[in-house]
């Protein structure tokens, strides 16, 4: 009972503190927030399952957003004809090939599985698969590459509404979650997060460099929202009136019309990026609700009750049969595809794909101070993590600020140590993030809202 | 007085239950103790007790003479007490001498005459002092860790089931290395499973009941004493 | 004559900057591998501690130039090293004090620990943007080149030129020399020995009467000297920018895991190793082949395995191969 007002009394703050923003600062940054928090929150489930429930430590979540986020541009970017044109049969070639050398070497491994040439084989395909593959990959990537650089210059996609993208996302985020899982699974917990972090720096290094895939650092641009645009929700009607209706009363009070029909611009103009924003919070919020109840009902399954036993004994769990490195590598992928779809969701947000911006601090270091300041081991902890330090994180520029000037007021405006410290405000929010983190695991080491220690 | 001596030890794990209550044990120069008892009866407690390693709740610990209740384990080393751990009781990463070595970590002197010594009781590890322990068998390992033990130049030396997992003739060996270090009036208390070969060299023996005192004498009368012998000996 | 310009060519091209590169991962990679042996977790603020080293150093090389101080032909960094090294084991302990020490005592899992030093990593990241910024700076000075391309080309005579920038002879050399001293101190003295005791049976060393503290004191000193030095003479062959600093983790953990964690003769091995697979993977050898094989074979391609942008790939493969199929490492360090 205590644990349920304490979930309580934390959400509310959080949403008072969203709403405060709105309040002082603006609507449009208030919603901003809100939807990266959310967006957020799908994350922290997905890291939640596979430490909170299993115990995996997975520093590789910055590679499963990245997959997400690759699985939005291929979903809802239209196929470019010209490329496919120019290099789509050498590029489907060589996937075969891929494709057909995995199968190859499995098969050699199996068979040759008592004899010494076994290394040589393997190795021997590997090499001539590489060389092959890079003498018919070679031209058609260039080819590709060479086509409306400035604009494509990849194959582009399927041009389907962006929303399929996030199961898509959570697919492919399982699919390379399957390969890691098998190769590093069975690493004691410090090599796991060495060894998933490096991993996650190769995919994203992948998608970086592979123009023909996603034009690489070139950026993608201009993805199909699946809510209205600002400037089509300013150009109709019926929105208009919507706004001219909510905003009756402080309208009426403008007696000249000319004035009053520029105060109505100007919040039509406003309402329409608050208005886009909330829709999105709406879908987002709909996942993270689907999300929640499923983890809240897996967690409470014999399935859950399976997982924390293997998690807090895994040699007794072993000894009664649990197999638990299939379980690991279920619930390791099953957490990483939920990280998938939290990375399609962020494109989507954005409307625009940058590799370039994955960088393991963002998306992995800050995602796993969200599940430790959160709560390991309990949903709405987790959640609540995201919300708390993705609020931080991005209110701490103006908080450091805040004190900065209130600290230095006595201190000249020219005063090298003041514009100094002013200039770095951006930098506080390591500082406050990482002092959070060293606090709450020495006091708190359970997190926000602790698991529940006895479930029925 | 005995030269070594715990009395009347209580002790237990953490706020866990007694493991031991009561229990006295007391050992002197030269001779050697076996403490016997079934599985769980607080045999190795009693003897981690004598070294530090639990907090004692009651009851105290004398080195001739002196009390040293409650002094850290590194203190009681101090003091000349060694131990040998029943498992992982050797540096695997290190050479023998460098085992050695850091088994003479408090001494300020050279080392060059104990180190003889020890080569004298163990011919073999001067044999093997540059290699890694690691690389050595199970019955040279126990043999390290030993001389380890011995180049403080204790005046107790604690094993804990010093021939557990080793082969039935390697234990001939170590029992006589244990008589031959008695020999150079060291106090020795050890913990054996393989209580009728233990009590054959030993002086003096204690029979461990659920963490007490159950039975005591000297080795052949706890081997001739009829009830011992049906609990505890298996004939 | 065209085999010795091929030599040339991949020793100018390949060897000394590996060498060089490797240097720099060797020595983080011996600090991973102490921390790891002896306070046993995996250090997550490695990259940042090397950073703020080298953040000392940097501030401290500029305020010698405002001064007018310099080294000779020599950077003036390198006079900067001790009070640098200085203030990194003073930050290190400090962060020992309040922060490690605590988990350390109550003997949490080492996967704690690894999270605290994420923490740790996210404030030193920012303290060092608070003070130096997160711009790039170069603090390179002195004479730059110890052989120039054409004075060797004028010298011998080839038409490929060597060129050995004294940045690179200087991480060579104090390289050797610091590592060199490291080994003698680890295997040769009394407190080197008790500390490879402690990091391989701790409950043993301590029934020997090893002092913990003073291990654990010895361990932040070697690791306040290693990262700084690696930092600054990483700073010194490129140049000073703590993002990049950051990312240089990765690699230098690949290196100790290579070699084997805990193991830090593995990891001083290991940096090379990676050094030189990044190196020599993504290396064009076009002209290296040009000058080998008779004029009708020329290739026309780069002849280049992997493209430059997948440097990090390279290294991070190796380890994925490694854990793969010799997960202690290949030289051996404490099994998994």
């Amino acid at each position: 009972m205590m644990q349920h007002k304490n979930i309580i009394a934390a959400y509310s703050i959080m949403i008072l503190l969203i709403i405060a923003v709105g309040v002082l600062q603006s609507w449009t940054i208030a919603l901003t927030i809100l939807n990266y928090c959310l967006i957020s929150a799908v994350m922290t489930i997905g890291a939640n399952i596979q430490w909170g429930y299993a115990g995996l430590i997975n520093f590789g979540i910055m590679g499963y957003t990245a997959l997400g986020g690759l699985a939005a541009v291929l979903v809802n970017v239209p196929p470019v004809k010209e490329a496919w044109k120019a290099g789509g049969s050498g590029m489907v070639v060589s996937l075969i090939l891929i494709i057909s050398g995995v199968y190859i070497i499995r098969t050699v491994l199996r068979k040759f599985e008592n004899s010494k040439k076994r290394n040589y084989i393997v190795a021997a395909i590997i090499i001539i698969g590489f060389v092959t593959i890079r003498y018919i990959s070679g031209p058609a990537i260039e080819n590709i590459e060479a086509v409306d650089p400035a604009k494509t210059g990849f194959l582009g996609g399927l041009g389907l509404p962006i929303i399929f993208s996030w199961i898509v996302g959570g697919l492919f985020a399982a699919g390379i979650a399957f390969i890691v899982g098998k190769i590093a699974l069975g690493l004691r917990a410090d090599y796991l997060a060495i060894a998933t972090l490096l991993i996650a720096e190769i995919i994203v290094s992948i998608i970086k460099h592979e123009d023909w895939l996603a034009r690489g650092v070139k950026n993608v641009i201009g993805l199909k929202r699946p809510v209205p645009y600002e400037v089509d929700l300013q150009g109709s009607t019926w929105f208009i009136d919507l706004v001219e209706k909510f905003h009756s009363k402080k309208l009426d009070l403008i007696t000249s019309l000319s004035e009053r029909q520029d105060v109505l611009n100007q919040l039509v103009i406003d309402a329409s990026s608050v208005y886009v924003k909330l829709c999105l919070a709406g879908l987002f919020l709909t996942v993270v609700i689907i999300l929640l109840i499923l983890t809240q009902k897996a967690l409470y399954s014999p399935w859950g009750r399976k997982m924390r036993a293997i998690r807090d004994n895994e040699v007794a769990a072993n000894a009664m049969g649990k197999n638990v490195v299939k379980e690991h590598l279920l619930i390791f992928i099953l957490g990483s595809a939920i990280v998938g779809i939290a990375g399609a969701m962020m494109v989507t947000n954005d409307g625009l794909f940058t590799p370039g911006s994955y960088r393991p601090m963002r998306y992995t270091f800050v995602i796993w101070v969200m599940v430790i300041v959160g709560g390991t081991g309990n949903n709405f902890g987790a959640i609540l993590g995201g919300f708390v330090v993705w609020f931080l994180w991005v209110e701490a520029a103006p908080i450091a600020l805040f004190f900065i000037n209130f600290f230095t007021a006595h201190l000249d405006e020219t005063n090298a140590v003041k514009q100094h410290l002013i200039q770095s405000a951006a930098y506080f929010r390591f500082l406050l993030v990482g002092i959070g983190l060293l606090i709450i695991m020495r006091y708190r080491p359970k997190g926000l809202i602790p698991e529940k220690i006895n479930i029925k | 007085m005995a030269f070594f001596e715990g009395s009347k030890m209580t002790a237990g794990y953490g706020d866990g239950p007694d493991i031991i209550s009561s229990c006295t044990i007391n050992v002197d120069k030269g001779e050697i103790v076996a403490i016997l008892g079934p599985n769980g009866a607080g045999k190795s407690t009693a003897m981690k007790t004598m070294l530090g390693l639990l907090n004692l709740k009651s009851g105290s610990v004398l080195i001739n003479g002196e009390d040293i209740t409650n002094l850290s384990p590194q203190d009681r080393v101090k003091k000349g007490i060694s131990f040998v751990p029943q498992s992982k009781n050797v540096f695997a990463e290190l050479t023998v001498k460098e085992n050695l070595e850091v088994g003479a970590f408090l001494r300020t002197d050279k080392l060059d005459k104990i180190l003889n010594d020890i080569y004298d009781l163990f011919p073999i590890l001067k044999e093997k002092q540059s290699q890694i322990v690691g690389e050595l068998s199970g019955g040279q390992r126990q043999q390290v860790a030993l001389g380890r033990a011995l180049m403080i130049k204790p005046s107790v030396l604690m094993l804990d089931e010093p021939t557990a997992g080793v082969s039935p003739i390697v234990m001939d060996e170590l029992f006589e290395h244990i008589i031959k270090v008695k020999k150079t009036n060291v106090a020795i208390i050890m913990v054996e499973q393989n209580a009728k070969q233990a009590l054959s060299i030993s002086d003096r023996g204690y029979v461990l009941v659920t963490g007490q005192n159950k039975f005591e004498g000297s080795g052949n009368e706890l081997l001739n004493d009829p009830e011992v012998r049906r609990s505890f000996l298996g004939a | 004559m065209d085999f010795i310009n091929a030599i040339v060519l991949l020793l100018n091209y390949t060897v000394i900057p590996a060498l060089t590169y490797g240097s720099q991962l060797a020595l983080g990679a011996i600090f991973v591998t102490l921390v790891y042996g002896i306070l046993r977790f995996a250090n997550f603020a490695t990259g940042d501690m090397m950073s703020f080293g080298t953040m000392v150093a940097v501030l401290i090389t500029f305020y010698f130039q405002s001064l007018g101080i310099s080294f000779g032909f020599l950077p003036t960094a390198l006079l900067t090293i001790p009070p640098a090294i200085l203030a990194m084991i003073f930050y290190m302990l400090f962060i020992d004090k309040f922060v490690f020490s605590y988990y350390r005592v109550k003997k949490s899992p080492p996967v704690q620990l690894a999270m605290v030093s994420v923490g740790v990593m996210f404030v030193t990241q920012a303290i060092i943007r608070i003070i130096i910024g997160p711009f790039d700076r170069r603090f390179f000075d002195g004479e730059k080149f110890i052989l120039k391309a054409n004075e060797f080309r004028e010298m011998t005579g080839l038409n490929e030129g060597l060129t050995i920038k004294s940045t690179q002879a200087i991480t060579i050399f104090v390289t050797v020399l610091v590592v060199s001293i490291m080994f003698w101190f680890l295997n040769r003295t009394k407190t080197g020995t008790s500390m490879r005791a402690y990091s391989d049976n701790e409950d043993l060393a301590l029934l020997s009467g090893i002092d913990p503290k003073k291990v654990v004191l010895i361990t932040w000193i070697i690791a306040g000297i290693l990262a700084t030095i690696g930092g600054v003479l990483y700073g010194l062959d490129k140049s000073y920018r703590p993002f990049v600093y950051f990312n240089n983790m990765l690699p230098i953990f690949a290196a100790a895991i290579v070699g084997g964690i805990g193991n830090p003769f593995g990891a001083f091995l290991g940096g090379y190793v990676i050094a030189f697979a990044e190196i020599l993977v993504t290396y064009a050898y076009k002209k290296f082949f040009a000058y080998l094989l008779p004029e009708f074979m020329e290739p026309d391609s780069l002849m280049q395995l992997l493209s430059t942008d997948y440097k990090f790939a390279v290294s991070f493969s190796i380890l994925v191969i490694v854990l793969l199929f010799r997960p202690s490492g290949i030289f051996k360090g404490k099994t998994l």
